[in-house]
Order: C-alpha cells, then sequence, then structure tokens
C-alpha cells in the first residue's frame, strides 16, 4: 500500500502539545502518506493530563483533540492515511471514545478506531521502587503521586495496525516507536532485524519534533536563515525497504531541510550517541551518514542497534503543589539600576519580613535573568522587567508574592509599571523502570 | 563561537545536552579544543552543577555536551524562566574561541 515511488511515506502533523494545525491539514492533503503522526506527549503534560483527568474523568488527553480530529480525519480518510497519536494522555479511552462521536458527527462511516491501553502501571508499581537516575525511591516523594505511565513501544501498536485500524491513539507510546510500528508492519521487519529496527528509529527520532528538523527552532539570522517560517512545512520521511530514508517537505511551504537541520536534531535530548534508548531498541546514531541532496531533501542511511533495553521507563507524576510569577517593568535612564532595587526589596520582603523559605528567585530581564546563575553579567538594557517565581506547597506563599511584587509600583522604585501576575498548579516527574512482564498493552477497536 | 558553530540544546530531567556543529570542516580542531568539559565546569559552576561527558562524531564535525544537574532542577522544578534550558545552546556559543591567544578560552 506504499504510495510513493517504492518507498513508506510518513509525515508528522504534530511535534508536541500545542504544535500547529493548519500546516498538518496541507500535508494531509497533499502529501500522499501512508501513515500521519501526531507526537504530543512530554514528561510535562502527561502530568498535567492525569490533573485534568483527576478533576473530570472524561478529560485528561490532549486539550487540542477535538479541533485536530475534525481538520484531519475527513482528509486523512480521503487520502487512506492512517494516524498515529499519543494525544490519549492519561485517558486513551476517553480519547478514542471523543474521537469516535467527532468522526459520526462529520459521517464518516466504518471508521476503525485503535485505543491502546495498558501503559498506565499505577497499580504495579510497588512504592520502593528507585529513581531511575538520581538517589532515592518514590516513598521519598512525600506528595500526592497523580500519574505513572510506562513507555510503549512499537510491539504495543503493532496488534491496532493489524486489526486494520485507521486512527490508533494511545497514552504513553514511546515517541519513536509511533513511526517504526508502522514501518515493521509494512515491510515485515521483525524484533531481530536490529539494524533495521535502528534505522526506523533514527527515522522517529528525526521525526518527532515536527519542524524541528525542517526548520524550526534554529533560524539565527545572518547565520542560519529560514525562508517563510510563519509558513513552515511539516517533515515527510521516505523510508525504503532496508531502513534508508529521505527526510524532505512539500514544495510551496516555508522552513529549509538541509544538513544542519538534520544534524541538530540527530542529537536532539540524546546522551550517547551510541546508546539512544527506547523500549524498541538500543538505538546506535554514532555512525549516522547526513548526505544533502538538495531542494530540502536530505538523504540518512547507517543507524544501527542492539538489543532492547530490559526494563521500561515510568515517569511518574506528582501534585507539587503551585508556581508563581509576577513582575513590573521599568524603563529609561538607570531602568537596570532600579530593577535591581526593586529586587532586592523583594527579595527582603518575602524573606525577612514574612518569613517564607521555600525556594524564591528575582532576576532582571533586560539585565540578567535566563543566565543569570551562569555567572554571565550583561550590560543593562533600558528596558527591564523584575521577574519573581516560587515554588511553593502552600498557595498563602504564592499568593504573598504577587501582592509583594504588586506592592512595587506604589512602595518600590521610581517609575514602575505593567503588573502582571499568575499562580499555576504546578506538577513535577521522576522516572523509575518497571519490568516489561508488569507491562500488558491492551488493544480495542471503536467502530463508527 | 557563534562565527564557526550552530548549536540545539534538549533537555531530559535535570540533564542538559548541547550539540554543537562547525560550518567549515577546517574549524573543527578548533571547536574541540575550544568546547571541552573542563572549561565548561570552569565557565558555569553555579550553574553545571554535575559531571560533563562530551561526545565526539568525527565523521559529521560535532560534538555532543551533556551536562549533568545542569537545569537547576528540570523543567517542571527549575525557577528559571527558561526552564527546559533551551538558551544553554546560545550560552556555550557564547565562548570565546580558544585560538591560542593569551585568556581565550582559559
Amino acid at each position: 500500500m506504499a504510495k510513493g515511488n517504492g518507498t513508506f511515506r510518513i509525515g508528522t502533523g504534530a511535534g508536541f502539545s500545542a504544535d500547529r494545525l493548519d500546516p498538518a491539514v496541507d500535508l494531509a492533503k497533499r502529501g500522499e502518506l501512508d501513515v500521519m503522526v501526531l507526537e504530543c506527549l512530554g514528561e510535562r503534560t502527561v502530568a498535567f493530563a492525569h490533573r485534568d483527568r483527576m478533576a473530570d474523568p472524561r478529560r485528561g488527553y490532549n486539550t487540542l483533540l477535538d479541533r485536530r480530529m475534525r481538520a484531519l480525519l475527513p482528509v486523512c480518510g480521503e487520502a487512506g492515511t492512517v494516524i498515529i497519536s499519543n494525544m490519549g494522555a492519561a485517558n486513551p479511552r476517553a480519547a478514542a471514545e471523543r474521537t469516535r462521536e467527532i468522526a459520526r458527527e462529520l459521517g464518516l462511516k466504518g471508521l476503525k478506531i485503535a485505543c491502546i491501553e495498558g501503559d498506565d502501571v499505577s497499580k504495579s508499581l510497588g512504592k520502593n521502587e528507585p529513581f531511575m537516575d538520581e538517589p532515592g525511591t518514590l516513598a521519598d516523594i512525600g506528595r500526592p503521586i497523580v500519574g505513572m505511565n510506562a513507555y510503549l513501544g512499537a510491539d504495543a501498536i503493532i496488534p491496532a495496525l493489524e486489526a486494520g485500524a485507521d486512527v490508533v491513539i494511545g497514552g504513553r507510546l514511546a515517541d519513536p516507536s509511533m513511526f517504526l510500528a508502522p514501518l515493521m508492519r509494512h515491510y515485515g521487519w521483525t524484533k531481530s532485524d536490529l539494524a533495521k529496527l535502528g534505522a526506523g528509529t533514527l527515522v522517529g527520532h528525526l521525526m518527532e519534533c515536527g519542524m524541528q528538523i525542517t526548520g524550526g527552532y534554529f533560524a539565527d539570522p545572518g547565520m542560519k536563515d529560514v525562508p517563510d517560517l510563519s509558513h513552515c512545512g511539516y517533515p515527510i520521511a521516505e523510508v525504503a525497504a532496508d531502513g534508508g530514508a529521505v527526510i524532505t517537505k512539500l514544495p510551496g511551504t516555508g522552513g529549509r531541510v538541509n544538513e544542519a537541520t538534520v544534524k541538530e536534531q540527530l542529537l536532539y535530548e540524546v546522551h550517547d550517541p551510541a546508546a539512544y534508548l527506547t523500549p524498541d531498541i538500543t538505538a546506535d546514531f554514532s555512525r549516522v551518514t547526513v548526505k544533502d541532496l538538495g531542494q530540502d531533501r536530505v538523504a540518512i542511511a547507517n543507524a544501527g542497534g542492539r538489543a532492547r533495553p530490559e526494563k521500561l521507563k515510568v515517569t511518574v507524576g506528582f501534585d507539587a503543589g503551585v508556581a508563581a510569577e509576577a513582575g513590573v517593568s521599568y524603563a529609561g535612564p538607570a531602568a537596570g539600576a532600579r530593577g535591581r532595587l526593586a529586587a532586592e526589596i523583594v527579595e527582603a520582603r518575602i524573606r525577612k519580613i514574612h518569613g517564607i523559605k521555600s525556594p524564591l528567585r528575582v532576576d532582571v530581564i533586560g539585565s540578567s535573568s535566563l543566565f543569570a546563575t551562569a555567572g554571565k553579567q550583561r550590560a543593562d538594557s533600558e528596558d527591564v522587567r523584575l521577574h519573581a517565581s516560587m515554588r511553593t506547597t502552600d498557595r498563602g506563599e504564592a499568593e504573598m508574592l504577587l501582592w509583594e511584587v504588586e506592592s512595587l509600583l506604589c512602595c518600590g522604585p521610581a517609575g514602575g509599571g505593567g503588573y502582571r501576575g499568575a499562580i499555576t498548579a504546578a506538577v513535577e516527574t521522576k522516572s523509575v523502570l518497571i519490568d516489561r512482564a508488569l507491562v500488558k498493552p491492551i488493544v480495542e477497536i471503536l467502530v463508527t | 563561537m557563534r562565527d564557526i558553530a550552530h548549536a540545539r540544546a534538549g533537555d531530559k530531567g535535570n540533564t542538559s545536552n548541547v550539540n554543537i556543529w562547525v560550518y567549515d570542516p577546517d574549524d573543527f580542531e578548533l571547536l574541540k579544543r575550544t568546547v571541552t568539559p573542563e572549561r565548561i565546569k570552569r565557565e558555569f559552576p553555579r550553574l553545571i552543577r554535575g559531571d560533563v561527558k562530551r561526545y565526539v562524531i568525527e565523521h559529521l564535525r560535532g560534538l555532543n555536551l551533556v551536562m549533568g544537574e545542569a537545569l537547576e532542577g528540570g523543567v517542571n522544578a527549575s525557577l528559571n524562566l527558561d526552564t527546559h534550558g533551551k538558551s544553554w545552546s546560545y550560552l556555550i556559543l557564547g565562548l570565546a574561541l580558544d585560538d591560542g591567544e593569551p585568556g581565550a578560552g582559559r
């Protein structure tokens, strides 16, 4: 069923939870895709999704699911393109049922929606599981745990494809596995074809962040110019039977695919290039070749792989109270000096007058903020903003921070204006490992 | 460094990685001299608190810096405005080149 010149064509239609939709519709219409992957889940978003589900058992999936499905189901249906997504987040069942409702409203008959569950391992893990990459165990968290999700691999997704699903929706499906699974199914790759699993994982890794390989998160005027970023196109991978692939994008879209965009993404969030761990394989990207073919086409090859990790990674999210942020701006002569004076006042009020000990940080944007702890002293701008942030499990402390920053309007340095403040719920995450035998993915097909 | 190289930052937990690539292959030795784990630890002691490892991808002329305890707690705990440390790529690209001149890269 491959559509273009004997290769299997996979497109990315979202590379993170808040990614753009209109370029995905364009790609679904014109891309002649076999599969479109919507990757919408991170360490942070899965934890927040659990909070949504606790507040309302019908929620807990990607908040843009309705918009995405309404726009993409009809065009993907017309093009015969299978959608694979982890938009189910903390509630794949509700996401699949909602997708079926939308499909029915759109009059799409006979659509098969596969729901993959089993990543929620909150009932399978003991209290004393050690953290994966730091000292301590789950028992040390001391705060309410909101969710525990194991990363599911291609072996959880393939049964859904074998059942003929048009749409596959899961929760914590590992990002590259959503690309590898349809390749394994289409080309008949097995678990022992380690080089091919490595190649398919490389395709998934390069594609999973969407426009980060077509010119997004890349432009640096004068050094790395990217044409028409406001119309940036999502990527397409044309994958051959041996796993070699060309990364490209639709003609007529903005952005750029070249050796540099591919190399930056090759090691994005990678530690040891020879040991990139997924549920499917220990992938080796250290000898990957990157060949620029021109016209936004780049060939990749030579990924390798060794046996998959014995255990699966689990993201554990817990309630961390709230995060408070507040700011006031200063402009004109000596703005930096006035901003720094304001910062001293806020710190003194919070620490000395109110005796609050929760983590607090006060920066002066335009003088020193993002790199403040890196010890970089910059020249002051004449347009600076005090920015105070605090994390606390006591909402009263967070409210006090906002109050103190707002009070600078009358009680602080001269000429301060533009107060804004916000308190948001905070979720923190830790990682642990789980035996594969304790994780049992289940696929159910819903039909419209 | 921005004159000779480009870079991208990523985060996993409290670990930051920055991959760095030269535009011109002739600058690769200069890049390797400029970006060493020892120098990163020396330049940013309050920010980069853990071990720093450097992987060399010789055939693509790139480096991958992996910096432990480098994100002020990580994306869900950091009080930095940039909780992901997305801007760490430009922290590294802001380093002076080790061109052999007194003071540079030391």
